[in-house]
């Protein structure tokens, strides 16, 4: 008798139901210590319904066949010079933002992932947090792998891991992510399954992949197709989670309510390193960060919300902040990465004419009047062989690590300061959202391991800039400073020279 | 609120107590309206640095890369120390005036001073 296969339901039940079973000799609250102490209550964990139900067998086909794809396309790239095929090579920094900034987080979150595959006391969300932990690690290498073609030509991607853990502007995406794992297995899901990869996912994604896709980056484009259908489980992973805690119990709908508040602040301060991204380092522009935040936010978000308010949910607290504050948001970070290049592992430039007009365009109430003056005075300095650096060291955002450079909003001209005491001290943030956040949870945002800080208490190498710079592993005079007059700006102008078609000349 | 925590009254340590920066204390500047400096910034100072020597040295070290820095009198400034009005004293230490670790010293120049 040949066995009876089984179908796809069937198999997914037998890879996730019945496999518990009721301890005798250890109490479940002991094998399971992370599930209760958040205050969410589940009363019946056979209720999560996987809307995949992959099964292990089809999850290893499926990404095989995405793996031999890609490295095609790697291998393709390292032999056909895909380096020259990008727009300009100030298009390059935003890659090094990539992988200095999110490829770590994809480790992350494979790590995570992988606590919770333990951790959860339901054997089916164990199951959906065990091939996410798989997914984000193959992200994590699939990037190293395909951006390690750039590193052996453009500068600053060198040591990207040693670099996350240190540099004061990658302290924003790891102490968003350090925040995350050291929080509970349901804020987790809600923080990243639910805000960041469902709410927010499309405002770091489609910017990077269509970006690269407009800047002749095919390996990027590559990963990022190699991921997306990943990204899509789990997206709606991250749905259903929600879904799952707000039915289990109504006593879950305010606490979920407080993570999501938080998190959607946090992601979207997280965000304006990427709204800076599109709007300042794309030579081709794919969309503003006004109009994305308007698509993927406002538009998709508002019916998101709305069919959660069935459940008792109410859109995150401060987005309308973020609606105030798209004109405002990127041109404010990029003046940050400006100010500071001489300390960054990557370049800032000059803004020509023909991206004024596009800025202009793009952000009619703001532009203009607020920023097109500082740049044009930025300008006449760098004309006058003085480019502007900023000597001092910014004042961070106690929460969320960005330089204080967020304005109130509707005045753009003065800086938005919050301050709040904790234990005799006094503790800034940048805004209610992130002050809201350290009030709520005091005790674990003042131990904030903040760059500039930590300078000032001499952590970080000595207590001159270079000495920082060496601690930061930034190799000075090509990893940082403006891309005029960088090594890679003068390597780029050889290869464009070497590859402008020769007039033949008559001969004599 | 306590942080939500495994083990109930959990406390961690505060990495920027006053004792961990070396016998100064941070104290945050910011020149308003001048947002080519993206932020307030930064600054390690002993206590008894004399408001003089804030003035005198530290600011214009910071400041002077932009050209108007030059057209500031800093003796016609209005300040604002930690979210009130101040009249700060150039002969008196930093903290004789109450400022202290992380104190945040706005100050505006021009016009905009006696507005």
């Amino acid at each position: 008798m040949t066995p009876r296969k089984m179908s796809l339901k069937q198999k997914y039940g037998a890879y996730t139901r019945g496999l518990d079973w009721k301890p005798t000799y250890q109490r479940e609250d002991d094998i399971f210590p992370f599930a209760k102490y958040e205050g969410i209550k589940i009363h019946d964990w056979d209720a999560w319904e996987d809307p995949f139900k992959l099964t292990m067998d089809a999850y290893w086909k499926f990404q095989a066949e995405k793996e031999r794809k890609l490295y095609a396309v790697i291998d393709s790239m390292a032999q056909n010079n895909g380096q020259l095929g990008i727009t300009d090579a100030r298009y390059l920094n935003a890659v090094k933002l990539f992988i200095q900034g999110v490829t770590p987080l994809e480790y992350q979150a494979h790590r995570h992932f992988a606590h919770l595959a333990r951790h959860l006391p339901g054997a089916g969300l164990r199951v959906a947090a065990q091939m996410q932990s798989i997914d984000e690690l193959r992200h994590c290498q699939t990037q190293i792998h395909t951006i390690s073609h750039y590193n052996k030509y453009f500068d600053g991607i060198h040591d990207f891991t040693h670099m996350h853990d240190r540099l004061w502007y990658l302290s924003v995406p790891k102490s968003f992510f350090d925040d995350a794992t050291s929080a509970g297995p349901f804020e987790f899901l809600t923080s990243i399954s639910f805000a960041f990869e469902y709410v927010l996912t499309n405002l770091l994604f489609v910017p990077f992949m269509s970006g690269a896709a407009y800047n002749g980056d095919m390996a990027t484009v590559t990963f990022g197709f190699s991921a997306q259908s990943d990204e899509s489980r789990h997206m709606t992973l991250g749905l259903e989670a929600v879904r799952f805690l707000l039915e289990q119990d109504e006593a879950n709908v305010p606490i979920v309510q407080g993570w999501i508040d938080k998190w959607f602040w946090r992601g979207y301060r997280l965000l304006s390193l990427v709204g800076m991204m599109m709007d300042y380092m794309l030579p081709k522009k794919v969309m503003s960060w006004g109009e994305a935040w308007e698509t993927y936010y406002e538009q998709a978000g508002g019916a998101l919300f709305a069919d959660l308010a069935r459940y008792g949910i109410r859109e995150p607290k401060y987005a309308d902040v973020a609606k105030a504050e798209k004109g405002h948001m990127t041109h404010q970070a990029w003046g940050i990465f400006y100010n500071y290049t001489h300390a960054a592992a990557m370049h800032t430039w000059d803004i020509d004419e023909a991206h004024m007009a596009w800025l202009r365009e793009k952000y009619p109430d703001t532009f203009a009047q607020h920023y097109e003056p500082r740049y044009r005075k930025w300008r006449e300095q760098a004309e006058e062989g003085k480019r502007f650096y900023n000597n001092g060291l910014p004042q961070l955002c106690q929460v969320c690590q960005i330089p204080m450079a967020f304005t109130e909003v509707g005045d753009p001209n003065t800086i938005s300061f919050r301050v709040s005491e904790h234990g005799g001290d006094r503790f800034h943030t940048c805004s209610d959202g992130c002050k809201d956040i350290f009030d709520h949870e005091p005790e674990k945002y003042a131990q904030a391991w903040l760059p500039v800080h930590q300078i000032f208490q001499g952590a970080c190498g000595g207590a001159t800039l270079p000495e920082v710079l060496d601690w930061y592993h930034i190799h000075q005079g090509a990893d940082n400073m403006d891309y005029a007059g960088s090594p890679e700006e003068e390597q780029w102008n050889r290869w464009m020279e070497g590859r402008r078609p020769v007039v033949p000349v008559a001969a004599e | 609120m306590a942080t939500a925590s495994l083990h109930p009254g959990y406390t961690g340590p505060v990495r920027d107590r006053v004792e961990n920066f070396n016998g100064a204390q941070l104290v945050y500047v910011h020149w308003e309206e001048h947002l080519n400096f993206c932020s307030a910034i930064t600054l390690p100072l002993p206590p008894q640095t004399p408001f003089a020597a804030l003035t005198g040295e530290i600011l214009p070290s910071l400041y002077a890369v932009d050209p108007e820095w030059a057209d500031v009198d800093l003796s016609k400034a209005r300040w604002m120390l930690d979210g009130a009005d101040w009249t700060p004293d150039p002969a008196r230490s930093l903290a004789d005036q109450g400022v202290g670790h992380k104190s945040l010293i706005r100050f505006w120049t021009g016009p905009s001073a006696t507005a």
